[in-house]
């Protein structure tokens, strides 16, 4: 065998194998034993009572580009917050502080956007 | 009409028997690998074998966790119904007990469609995407003491990693299709989903500086030795051991986080009905329409099973003596899955929808700061007095 740490993830590979399977066997089954008669109104894209007019990927709402913006910066806080929550016991005070300075820092840049209208949705 | 579908019927039983014909040629091919992998596996014995268990064992785990969603769906209809004093599906078998399994047969013999417009296979790897992220989060989830398929040492980490990769899921489902109901929706979606990420990742930290490891398994078996109720001198209370008191708030933000990470009423802006129809899934028919239903439906379960194991002791019986211990563990992990999503069902049946913009203020203003705040707190407190840490 090799080596003891990745052990534990020869099944983790095998189940996610396993659920591929799963779905593909869903996905094709249908493409195989039901019924399709395709038709030009059938296969037209959903719309209220109209052909659609144009390509359906338009511009949209910079608001969602600022939120994506937003949970990076977040969810990168909450990546190295994993780290040091393990090493909680290890690090003692300096560890804890200077999480702390870390978190005020950001905190500061996130009342900054609250300030800036940058969360409001209207 | 004519220009956006191209597809005559006849050039459609043609492109279908050239479809076979490449699928016949992959299959030939893939089988021909296979055959040949498995004969280079057989000389490597103790390898092989140990392969061979593992897929059994996510195959066995992987079918229960299908049959209960069946019946968990059937009992979300089931409530939902009783609170508008309707009945419920109640035609096949007794009680409706086998609607799951009559619905899965008509989602498979019903026509499967793809849009002209739509790209093709974007559209059809999404559903398949959101099934399988949603089902391999299970290979971490411990079910009962050394129930697990792989015991990981960054468990949560790998539930947390892949419940964010289903956002890619509805964005290609929405993007794919190419009408703009799917297309509002899964910008919405995605928004929704990645605010609500942030604070369920923050409340997983305050259950991790609490436990100090990121194994699934030791954030249970902390809480069956250590709490409040040890502290107390009353160590077979162990319900009060758990989680869900000391970071009770953590647990209300987990929930409502969990409903809107999974796109739940009251959450459901992806899919409002009034508005966007379906949703991401308008375009979606058939198997594919079933794949994204039954990976909300696992990711939901999911969540469940996380906030039972954060808060509610995982697999650990509430009360440490005689007849309650005797209960296998998995029966507790079950009932208390089953309980909390009674309360998602619950408030699916209860809450009115939320606006778009009381969701997105909930999400950045009002849980980010508590769970941040929440986060100092812990971490202050577990400082000064030195608790927690499994060892």
């Amino acid at each position: 065998m090799a080596g003891g740490l990745l052990d534990e993830y020869l099944p983790l590979a095998v189940f996610i194998g396993i659920s591929l399977v799963i779905g593909l066997a869903l996905l094709i089954a249908p493409f195989l034993v039901a019924y399709q008669n395709p038709d030009p109104e059938k296969l037209s894209a959903y719309e209220c009572g109209f052909n659609a007019f144009d390509d359906a990927r338009m511009k949209f709402d910079v608001r969602f580009y600022l939120v994506a913006i937003l949970f990076i910066i977040f969810d990168l806080e909450v990546a190295f917050l994993f780290p040091w929550a393990v090493a909680f016991r290890d690090i003692g005070w300096l560890g804890f502080s200077s999480m702390m300075i870390f978190l005020g820092v950001l905190t500061v840049g996130f009342i900054y956007e609250w300030r800036k209208g940058a969360l409001e949705w209207d | 009409m004519t220009d956006l579908s191209t597809r005559s019927p006849a050039s459609g039983a043609s492109a279908k028997i050239a479809l076979f014909g490449v699928l016949g040629a992959i299959g030939l091919v893939a089988l021909g690998v296979a055959i040949y992998v498995l004969w280079w596996l057989f000389t490597q014995t103790d390898w092989f074998l140990n392969v061979v268990i593992y897929a059994i064992e996510a195959v066995v785990l992987l079918v229960c966790l299908l049959v209960i969603i069946a019946f968990l769906l059937l009992a979300d209809r089931k409530i939902w119904a009783a609170v508008q004093l309707r009945r419920g599906p109640n035609v096949v078998g007794p009680f409706g007990l086998f609607q799951s399994f009559a619905d899965l047969l008509k989602f498979v013999f019903k026509e499967p469609i793809i849009p002209a417009g739509a790209n093709k296979g974007v559209f059809l790897l999404a559903p398949l995407v959101t099934c399988m992220l949603a089902l391999s989060a299970w290979a971490v989830i411990p079910v009962a003491w050394g129930w697990v398929i792989s015991d990981i040492n960054v468990g949560i980490l790998y539930v947390f990693a892949i419940s964010s990769l289903g956002v890619y899921g509805v964005i290609m489902g929405g993007w794919a299709s190419n009408s703009k109901y799917p297309f509002l929706s899964a910008l919405r979606a995605a928004a929704q989903m990645v605010s609500y990420e942030v604070s369920i990742g923050f409340v997983i930290i305050t259950a991790l500086l609490c436990v100090g490891s990121l194994n699934l398994t030791d954030i249970v078996l902390f809480q069956e030795k250590y709490g409040l109720a040890t502290t107390l001198g009353v160590p077979w209370l162990t319900f009060l051991n758990w989680f869900w008191l000391p970071l009770l708030p953590m647990l209300v933000i987990f929930f409502v986080s969990a409903l809107a990470e999974t796109n739940r009423p009251p959450f459901d802006l992806s899919e409002a009905e009034s508005e966007l129809v379906a949703g991401f899934m308008v375009e979606y028919s058939s198997t594919p329409y079933l794949l994204f239903m039954l990976g909300e439906y696992v990711a939901i379960v999911t969540m469940c099973s996380l906030t039972t194991i954060l808060f509610f002791g995982g697999w650990s019986s509430p009360l440490g003596f005689a007849p309650f211990i005797w209960v296998p563990g998995v029966i507790w992990f079950l009932l208390k899955v089953c309980f909390v999503f009674f309360m998602f069902a619950m408030v699916k049946a209860f809450v009115p929808r939320y606006r778009y913009d009381q969701l997105m203020r909930l999400g950045w203003k009002v849980f980010l700061p508590i769970s941040l705040g929440y986060v100092a707190i812990v971490a202050f407190v577990l400082q000064v007095t030195g608790w927690g840490g499994l060892n």
